[in-house]
């Protein structure tokens, strides 16, 4: 297997605060790897890094084999063209209804008439479980369930290599969790797609992640196949995949410095 | 050592603002003139800024003429001179208070309303998810707003030029018993083609004014609900300082010579 995705030494800070402290992280090709992590650990920030909106202050981000750190904005969209991402919330344009959402991309690119990109958004809407009577629904008029769905049939309908998800399963209840959970990891089988998840719901990281990553004050300090997580002594990870109060994570101020050990 | 601190940052957060909006006004600029062009977005937006503003502009543009009128006419009363009431309306109205009050009050309801919804966008990562989409935020959302507002606002003003001095006209022949076929005569006989075209170049203007001030603002709103409250507000505030502004230096330019 190639590497799809790999981070190395990547920093970024804002002001006086560094974020990220030299990640490197290295993803092969269709392989399902979940990054873990405490609010504040940088996890988004590593995220955005890697989606070129934001522009780290040091390392390379190799995307396919393409550095993309300092990337012109035409030649990152070339790059985009082969990418998904689920954010958090759905991100749907609320003044486009559910059809014109989903077949987004092949609508703005001209690659999609009219007819085609309807067809598309049904084919995308039923990969996720959902109808057709749903195409002409604007956003606000679907619950938090069904916006990450339809973000979800976004993500997949122009059949990208690579898939991000941002905290799929936040906000929602267990069943529809567990729905989610299911749909990222049916999705992803189908299409064979390198996928990067961010999330600090365990549920999900068991459901979905071949690789599962930990990241603590701006650097990755465990990584390791997911059925290694409950073999591990790495008292870091022991504390968070157990949600325990206490533990070397200080909760209050994150302040314990961490080593960086991985799986077998 | 604490004042001298303050002044400092005050003058690093002005140089820094500056220098962001004068960026995020060339980028603007530059996906302006480059494709694609978002002709459906420009259409709605067309409608949302120009036509649904007509109404606002029109009847502040009616007031204001009507109360021109009774200002000069009792202005003009004192030095016998109130036969000036048409050419004064009318000249008051084209040259400034069309384009400005227009301007100001297109300001309050498009600037703010541009503001919240790029605002919203960036919260919610709308705005995140367009550049993920391949779409440069700035041709699908700045440019379109940025053209409608630069070429419906000339239409407004002359809009606001017409019923202003219709209001003018209403007060002068029901108010002052003005005949009103030599009301129509003085007026046309004293407008000038330099006097209304001059208040229609001011007008662009402040449409450009207008959009970029919510585009920018919006664009870079952060911290929920709060901050989106703050740029909407940001926005009013700036683009009307910059109207009125920018109305006092072209008049400069455009009636020195």
């Amino acid at each position: 297997m190639t590497g799809m995705i790999t981070l190395a030494d990547v920093t970024k800070a804002f002001g006086a605060k560094q974020v990220l402290k030299g990640v490197d992280l290295n993803i092969e090709k269709g392989q399902s790897v979940v990054v873990i992590g405490g609010s504040g650990s940088g996890k988004s920030v590593m995220l955005k890094s890697i989606l070129g909106l934001l522009k780290p202050d040091s390392g390379t981000i190799h995307v396919d084999g393409t550095q993309t750190v300092g990337l012109s904005r035409r030649d990152r969209a070339q790059i985009d063209a082969n990418i998904g991402m689920l954010f958090q919330n759905g991100a749907l344009f609320d003044s486009l209804p559910v059809w014109r959402n989903v077949a987004f991309r092949g609508l703005q690119d001209n690659t999609l008439d009219m007819d085609a990109a309807r067809d598309i958004a049904v084919t995308s809407l039923s990969q996720v479980g959902l109808g057709p009577e749903l195409l002409d629904v604007f956003p606000a008029a679907l619950s938090g369930g069904m916006q990450k769905r339809v973000g979800l049939a976004r993500a997949i309908a122009s059949k990208p290599d690579v898939i991000f998800f941002d905290e799929p399963t936040t906000g929602l209840d267990p069943i529809m969790t567990d729905v989610i959970n299911h749909l990222i990891r049916d999705c992803v089988r189908e299409l064979g797609a390198t996928t990067l998840t961010i999330t600090h719901d365990m549920t999900s990281v068991r459901a979905i992640a071949d690789k599962t990553a930990l990241l603590y004050q701006g650097r990755i300090i465990w990584q390791g196949a997911t059925d290694e997580l409950e073999q591990s002594d790495d008292p870091f990870l022991n504390q968070f995949i157990n949600g325990l109060a206490h533990g070397p994570i200080d909760v209050e101020g994150q302040t314990v410095e961490a080593t960086v050990t991985s799986g077998a | 050592m604490q004042a001298i601190a303050t002044i400092g940052s005050f003058f690093l957060g002005f140089f820094f603002q500056t220098g962001l909006l004068t960026l995020f006004i060339v980028r603007a600029v530059k996906a302006l003139v480059t494709p694609p062009v978002y002709a459906r977005l420009i259409g709605q937006q067309i409608m949302r800024i120009g036509y649904y503003s007509l109404p606002v502009v029109a009847l502040t543009s009616f007031f204001t003429g009507g109360a021109l009128a009774i200002q000069i006419y009792y202005g003009g009363n004192q030095f016998n001179s109130e036969a000036i009431v048409s050419s004064i309306v009318a000249l008051g109205i084209t040259r400034e208070l069309g384009p400005v009050l227009g301007g100001l009050m297109v300001a309050g309801r498009v600037s703010a309303a541009i503001a919240a919804e790029i605002g919203t966008m960036r919260v919610t990562e709308q705005i995140d998810a367009l550049t993920t989409l391949s779409t440069d935020p700035f041709k699908y959302l700045v440019a379109p707003r940025v053209i409608a507002a630069t070429l419906c606002m000339p239409v407004l003003a002359l809009v606001a030029d017409i019923i202003g001095v219709m209001g003018g006209f209403v007060v002068g022949t029901q108010s002052f018993g003005f005949n009103a076929a030599i009301y129509v005569q003085q007026t046309v006989n004293f407008l000038q083609p330099d006097d209304v075209i001059s208040g229609l170049i001011k007008a662009a203007v402040f449409g450009f004014i207008i959009a970029i001030m919510g585009c920018y603002h919006g664009y870079h709103s952060k911290g929920g609900a709060q901050g989106v409250g703050r740029a909407t507000t940001n926005a009013v505030v700036a683009s009307s300082i910059l109207i009125l502004a920018a109305n006092y230096l072209m008049t400069s330019l455009l009636f020195s010579a």
